[in-house]
């Protein structure tokens, strides 16, 4: 049977008119979308209804569960076959996939598998709800995920164009190319535009999180006068229209020349970076314990070691998540440093706008792909290293 | 003062040639272009020769040309000019010198003669259409269709009224999502001949004639902002036929291997140049104007159209146009200026845009928001 750990609910053979039922709906719907892309729909719903009712009667009647294995395996390799017939490659990989879905699925029906991990008191309409949820959770999760999916097999285009060609939906090496990735590694202006990335964003989080942090830490006292107004003016870069901030400082640093330089790109995202400092540092330090700094105060030690030794390490996490936020916010704005910023000190997102208003070239693709693969290696080495933190700390209390 | 003093500096400038003056000269430059193809074929043609001859020269482009205007009245308003050379259409020449953000130059002063020593306002003729406004290329807003359409029965669109005509050469369409070019074809394909449209379009009537006919394609168009849009929905096949520049289809068709035909009938011609922004240094507007002296020059004009498409704005150019850079095939065919292209083609009235562009385009938009 399944390998799954605990079965609170005994499985049982359901009744054939319910599994044929359930399976042929989903035979249908599957049906639907293959017999549309071979020109008739209605067919698609039919055939693919009988095909997998039917299956789904002889799972339960003939093969029972002794059998499960052999009938899996034949119903994987019927459907690989025939995607293999419909659509060559292509085809054998979603007949594969089908295949394998649909001998788990007339199972996991059809003997009521469903309900193994449910308590055995829920209603029909309450397991059905169980399911559903999950699956509304699943489309959201598809919808936000999709664009970002969609981008990266288009990035290896072999052609200038935002285009799934016949060669690619066909797997044919020839209509795969990385010669976007080489554009974006050789182009001088895409390494130009990166370099300068690289550059400012790094800086900008560096002085971001220091006056961030060093302002929570002085916002958080509670003998500060005006904290309130002092907070609500750190807080605006956020809140006001970017647009505003950038004209706004466009005709400030033409006035002191910091206009088209890259301490004055610095400065700008600094000062759009230092909200998210504040507010998680904030929020962090509503759960330090104050007593904490006099008792390292009584023992000697000065506000600054203080700070280092003792409150530093106990808001870390705030200050990482704050900064990580500083960096994404300069590393993918493009108002402020339309302004703000000369051609020099041109960087990735506004070399990506002028390249898709300008020419549509999948190097953007490439471009966005290499930052998405950036974006998770980083979200998953803070998550990696707030969770050895946590494990850490559970070791040794206090 | 300070004109007269930089008028006689270029003009000695003139008279040795182009060589470089032992005077004041930034080695620095920020030209302001377009991108893509046609910014690199400036690149090929002017910036890779000059700074060639002067390697102490580095050289920024700046890709903002689509909101050159808006960018010039605020470098203005702050007295910050960080351009030294700004690419701009016709039209936007226009606007600028009027709002006094341009300078206005003398051609014959600053710019080379042909080799035949005919002065360079002769040269480049009506193409200069303002006193700030030095010419690069001509070229052109024109439809291009998709070769394999099953649907059209192996009909081939032949005038510009097969964008209209959606039971012949059915499909969706691409155009620009402003007023401009549209109308007028709009009222051209509604019986209007080519010396009336502008009057017919002046009357209320004769607008919502012109947007009466762009209603039987509205829901069948997808409205491009960038040319790239177009160019992009055509290769994919979203689109079957549908307007951009002429330049940008001959790269999809020529470089790119795309399965697109030009459909030039009805083409409109616009004019694509340099100004200089005014209120220069004198050092950073010598070295603009020892650029544009070399970059302008016939030669250099006809190198660009080795890149690109894009007819040389110099009547002296045109015998030196010769083939591809890298295809090697002959360039002269595909000019939008070439006798075969431009038996129909249609000239836009500039100073007609002018006066009505700001009622004609709230009309217009208004009418896609329906």
């Amino acid at each position: 049977m399944t390998t799954s750990d605990v079965v609170i609910t005994e499985t049982r053979t359901m009744p054939y008119g319910f599994t044929c039922g359930v399976v042929g709906a989903a035979g249908a719907f599957f049906g639907l979308f293959v017999g549309t892309a071979q020109g008739s729909g209605l067919a698609g719903i039919v055939i693919g209804a009988l095909i997998c009712a039917g299956l789904a009667y002889a799972a339960m009647a003939y093969m029972g569960t002794a059998q499960e294995r052999t009938f899996k395996w034949g119903v994987l390799a019927l459907f690989a076959l025939a995607g293999l017939l419909i659509g060559w490659l292509p085809g054998l990989v979603v007949g594969t996939l089908f295949g394998w879905f649909l001998g788990w699925f007339i199972y996991w029906i059809g003997r009521c598998r469903y309900r193994a991990k449910l308590p055995p008191y829920l209603t029909g309409g309450q397991v059905l709800w169980h399911y559903a949820f999950r699956m509304i959770c699943g489309a959201i999760f598809v919808f936000l995920i999709t664009p970002i999916l969609v981008v990266m097999p288009l990035s290896f285009n072999a052609e200038n164009f935002f285009t799934f060609t016949p060669e690619m939906l066909a797997f044919d090496p020839a209509g795969y190319s990385l010669k976007h990735y080489r554009d974006f590694f050789q182009s001088s202006e895409w390494q130009q535009a990166l370099k300068n990335s690289l550059i400012i964003a790094p800086i900008a989080t560096l002085l971001a999180v220091t006056f961030g942090t060093l302002a929570a830490i002085g916002l958080s006292q509670p003998h500060v006068p005006g904290r309130q107004v002092i907070m609500a003016i750190l807080i605006s870069p956020m809140i006001v229209p970017l647009i505003i901030s950038a004209a706004g400082m466009y005709f400030f640093y033409s006035r002191v020349g910091l206009q088209g330089t890259y301490l004055g790109v610095i400065l700008a995202h600094a000062a759009l970076g230092i909200p998210f400092v504040i507010i998680t540092v904030t929020a962090t330090l509503v759960g330090f314990d104050r007593s904490l700094t006099r008792a390292a105060a009584n023992m000697g030690a000065n506000p600054v070691t203080t700070f280092f030794r003792v409150q530093m390490p106990l808001i870390l996490p705030g200050v990482i998540s704050g900064g990580l936020f500083a960096f994404i916010t300069s590393f993918d704005e493009v108002v402020i440093v339309l302004f703000v910023g000369s051609a020099n000190q041109q960087t990735l997102p506004w070399q990506m706008f002028t390249g898709l208003r300008e020419q549509i070239s999948p190097t953007i693709l490439a471009v966005a792909t290499i930052l998405v693969g950036i974006s998770i290696a980083l979200l998953s080495t803070v998550e990696v290293l707030r969770r050895r933190n946590e494990r850490m700390r559970g070791m040794s209390p206090g | 003062m300070k004109m007269t003093k930089t008028l006689l500096a270029t003009t000695a400038l003139t008279v040795a040639g182009g060589a470089v003056a032992a005077q004041d000269m930034v080695d620095s430059m920020t030209l302001v272009s377009w991108g893509g193809a046609y910014q690199a074929s400036q690149v090929s043609a002017y910036t890779d020769p000059y700074v060639e001859m002067h390697p102490e020269v580095s050289i920024t482009w700046d890709e903002s040309s689509p909101e050159a205007v808006a960018k010039l009245r605020a470098m203005a308003e702050a007295n910050n000019i960080t351009w030294d050379l700004v690419d701009v259409t016709a039209a936007d020449a226009m606007r600028l010198c009027d709002e006094g953000l341009a300078m206005e130059v003398d051609h014959d002063e600053i710019l080379a003669p042909a080799p035949d020593g005919t002065e360079a306002s002769d040269d480049f003729g009506d193409m200069i259409v303002s006193d700030c406004f030095i010419p690069q290329i001509a070229y052109s807003i024109t439809n291009a269709y998709r070769t394999d359409v099953e649907e059209w029965n192996g009909e081939t669109p032949s005038d510009i009224c097969a964008l209209f005509d959606t039971e012949k050469f059915p499909g969706t369409r691409t155009l620009e999502r402003r007023p401009i070019n549209n109308m007028e074809w709009a009222l051209i394909c509604d019986g209007v001949p080519f010396e009336e449209v502008y009057d017919t379009l002046e009357t209320e009537e004769g607008q919502d004639q012109a947007l009466a006919k762009l209603d039987t394609i509205r829901d069948q168009t997808i409205w491009w902002t960038s040319a790239a849009e177009s160019i992009q929905a055509l290769a994919d096949g979203e689109a079957v036929i549908g307007s951009s520049y002429n330049g940008r289809f001959f790269s999809a068709i020529a470089e790119q291997d795309q399965p697109l035909e030009m459909l030039w009938d009805a083409q409109v011609y616009d004019i694509d140049g340099w100004v200089i922004p005014e209120g220069l240094p004198e050092d950073r507007l010598n070295r603009v104007l020892d650029f544009l002296y070399f970059a302008t020059d016939t030669q250099r004009l006809a190198d660009q159209a080795k890149y690109i498409s894009y007819g040389p704005a110099r009547q002296s150019s045109a015998p030196l146009v010769s083939t591809h850079a890298e295809l090697g095939i002959e360039m002269a065919p595909h000019m939008p200026t070439n006798p075969e292209n431009s038996a129909n083609s249609f000239v836009q009235n500039y100073e007609w845009w002018a006066d009505y562009r700001d009622d004609i385009d709230a009309k217009f938009q208004s009418w896609l928001a329906q």
